[in-house]
């Protein structure tokens, strides 16, 4: 290897000026052996990660049922999506209400559970952590929420309402319109201090302790400006990390919904893009217009990440 | 959740005795809500079938009993596919998928933290830019490729994918190019060692907090993954998801259904306890820069 390298310089030396394209050909010979080890793990996120979102652009412009050859018809899933469909509509409606709530509490949420946390001894401190990670972590548990509440007298909630005569019949909590969305909001926020909260709660612990004393001489008088002027700008790769988890998991509580009130919900109450997808896609099989629907609900993703990263950019500036 | 008591010494300044109480009251607070459904869950779990059909409902549990267990392992002795292949089956995914996750993202951070070749910042820029979408988005593609490559309704459909999971890949980055400095490695590079020895001889040990981290990440990612587009056979299907069929049985199946719930949380809770501090660790660097 060493050999290979002297090789080259000598080479490029006796050429003299070489052009930036051989000096790049050049690197790319020296360092063979990383394109290697990249190799792997690109070949599989390329396939199934990157290559979905190229094909799902290009079968959006067509009609595509997996039997016969895709049929080009430029835009007209697009126009049908809008023009035509009004429970996606609803579903982009329900989606942006969900994640624009879930998104930023749990973001919040997390980032002030994780800085209260941190003013605890080091063993109360792991305890916490684990309470409070261990919704996120623990796969279907959150339909216990659905026996909490569950739609007859045994339910927790209805028992109780019932024996303090708030109510005289049970509620259909998961069935009822005005009750799913505030509800499935509150289980998705249950489930939601996930990779974020680690990641701010590993922050907050490597920020210097020097710079609180700097700051203190500096004039800082409380926590809260503490939080602002040290705390914060210190810990902004972090969140803009934990941003990026945030709001990626507030586009996919789709599962959680379906689990706790059934698909279709009632009234569409809770029908989300993810639900319309997942209809159209894996039910239907209409591959085109399912794939129309995904290369919306990508751009949203992206769009709504740029944004939060633009703003969160500001931060302590 | 009682212990939570006020910070005396630890950086005491600029702190005022009020703003203690107000966030450990908010800490109690928001833990209850965090911990009373995981406790319920257990007690159900524990209840005979009198408690859990009593009128008005109790929180919490008087006589425990382990029945709901041996229901559940009776139900599982007599359901069409036997419950042992479920648990298999999970099993096998996490471990498989875990496994080359593993592997794949090691060698691939190596490179991008460590190695300087021409478009590795472009290779990194697309796996942050793939944080940002999630598995819903691909879903529907990913079907139409696995046909093609006819993995639908086998296993390889669920392993495969996850060996490329980005999430691992980008905490083990962004750990190496903290916690390995470069010096160490271009001593190795002097003395002739080549870049896959002076990887698995030097850098993996100093970053086993992030290989851990990735263990468990990956795993319970697998661990949890339920019903899925690409399998329709009973005999593929995951334990998370004969769990749900249990739970959607309901009244019938209350006890044993949280009882299953109870078996399914445990796992992946123990796996952090143990592994906290690692993951701690690993997180630190997970910042990302502009």
């Amino acid at each position: 290897m060493s050999a290979k390298i002297e090789a080259n310089a000598k080479k490029a030396v006796n050429r003299g000026e070489i052009t930036k394209w051989q000096a790049a050909v050049r690197d790319m010979k020296v360092n063979r052996v990383a394109y290697l080890m990249v190799a792997p793990f690109f070949l599989v996120f390329f396939v199934f990660t990157v290559l979905p979102v190229i094909l799902s652009l290009f079968f959006s412009f067509t009609i595509f049922n997996m039997l016969e050859p895709p049929k080009f018809i430029f835009m007209d899933n697009y126009i049908r999506l809008i023009l035509d469909d009004d429970i996606f509509l609803l579903a982009i409606k329900n989606t942006l209400i969900f994640a624009a709530i879930t998104g930023p509490v749990s973001y919040l949420l997390s980032l002030l559970m994780a800085w209260f946390i941190n003013e605890l001894t080091p063993k109360m401190r792991a305890f916490v952590t684990t309470i409070f990670y261990a919704p996120s972590i623990s796969g279907q548990v959150y339909l216990i929420w659905t026996i909490l509440f569950s739609g007859d007298q045994y339910g927790y909630v209805n028992g109780l309402l019932m024996k303090m005569n708030v109510i005289t019949t049970p509620i259909q909590f998961f069935q009822n319109p005005s009750y799913i969305m505030p509800l499935v909001i509150v289980v998705a926020l249950w489930t939601s201090l996930g990779t974020a909260f680690l990641s701010f709660i590993a922050g907050l612990q490597t920020i210097d302790r020097s710079l609180y004393e700097a700051a203190a001489m500096d004039g800082v008088k409380n926590r809260w400006q503490e939080l602002w002027y040290v705390t914060l700008p210190t810990m902004k790769p972090q969140l803009m990390f934990g941003a990026i988890m945030a709001i990626t998991s507030s586009f996919g509580f789709g599962g959680v919904i379906t689990a706790l009130c059934g698909f279709p919900s009632t009234d569409y109450v809770a029908h989300t893009i993810m639900h319309h997808l997942e209809d159209y896609g894996s039910q239907r099989f209409e591959m085109g217009y399912a794939s129309a629907i995904a290369t919306i609900l990508f751009f949203f993703m992206i769009g709504a990440n740029m944004l939060v990263r633009k703003i969160l950019s500001k931060v302590g500036s | 959740m009682s212990k939570l008591r006020i910070r005396k010494s630890n950086h005491a300044m600029n702190r005022s005795f009020g703003g203690d109480i107000a966030i450990n009251t908010i800490l109690i607070i928001f833990g209850c809500f965090m911990f009373l459904p995981m406790f319920y869950a257990l007690c159900q779990s524990l209840k005979p079938l009198e408690e859990l059909w009593i009128f008005p409902p109790r929180f919490y549990v008087v006589n425990p009993t382990l029945k709901n267990f041996s229901d559940l392992f009776k139900l599982m002795s007599t359901s069409w596919v036997p419950f042992s292949r479920y648990i298999f089956n999970t099993a096998l995914v996490s471990v498989a998928g875990t496994f080359g996750n593993v592997i794949f993202s090691s060698f691939a951070a190596y490179a991008l933290a460590k190695i300087k070749f021409p478009g590795r910042n472009l290779l990194f820029q697309i796996v942050v830019y793939s944080l940002m979408f999630n598995s819903t988005v691909t879903a529907i593609t990913n079907f139409i490729t696995m046909s093609a490559l006819g993995w639908v309704d086998t296993y390889w459909a669920i392993i495969v994918p996850a060996w490329g999971s980005t999430t691992g890949l980008y905490l083990m980055k962004q750990f190496m190019e903290t916690s390995v400095p470069d010096s160490v490695l271009e001593s190795a590079r002097l003395d002739g060692a080549s870049e896959m020895r002076t990887m698995w001889t030097i850098a993996m040990p100093m970053v086993k907090p992030a290989w851990l981290t990735l263990i468990v990440f990956s795993f319970q990612g697998l661990w949890n993954s339920g019903a899925s587009i690409f399998i329709h056979s009973e005999q593929l299907k995951t334990f998370n998801y004969a769990i749900s069929q249990i739970l959607a049985g309901g009244i019938v199946r209350a006890g044993a259904g949280a009882a299953s719930t109870v078996i399914m949380m445990i796992v992946p809770i123990t796996v952090f306890v143990l592994t906290q501090s690692n993951i701690v660790e690993t997180m630190s660097s997970s910042g990302m820069k502009d």
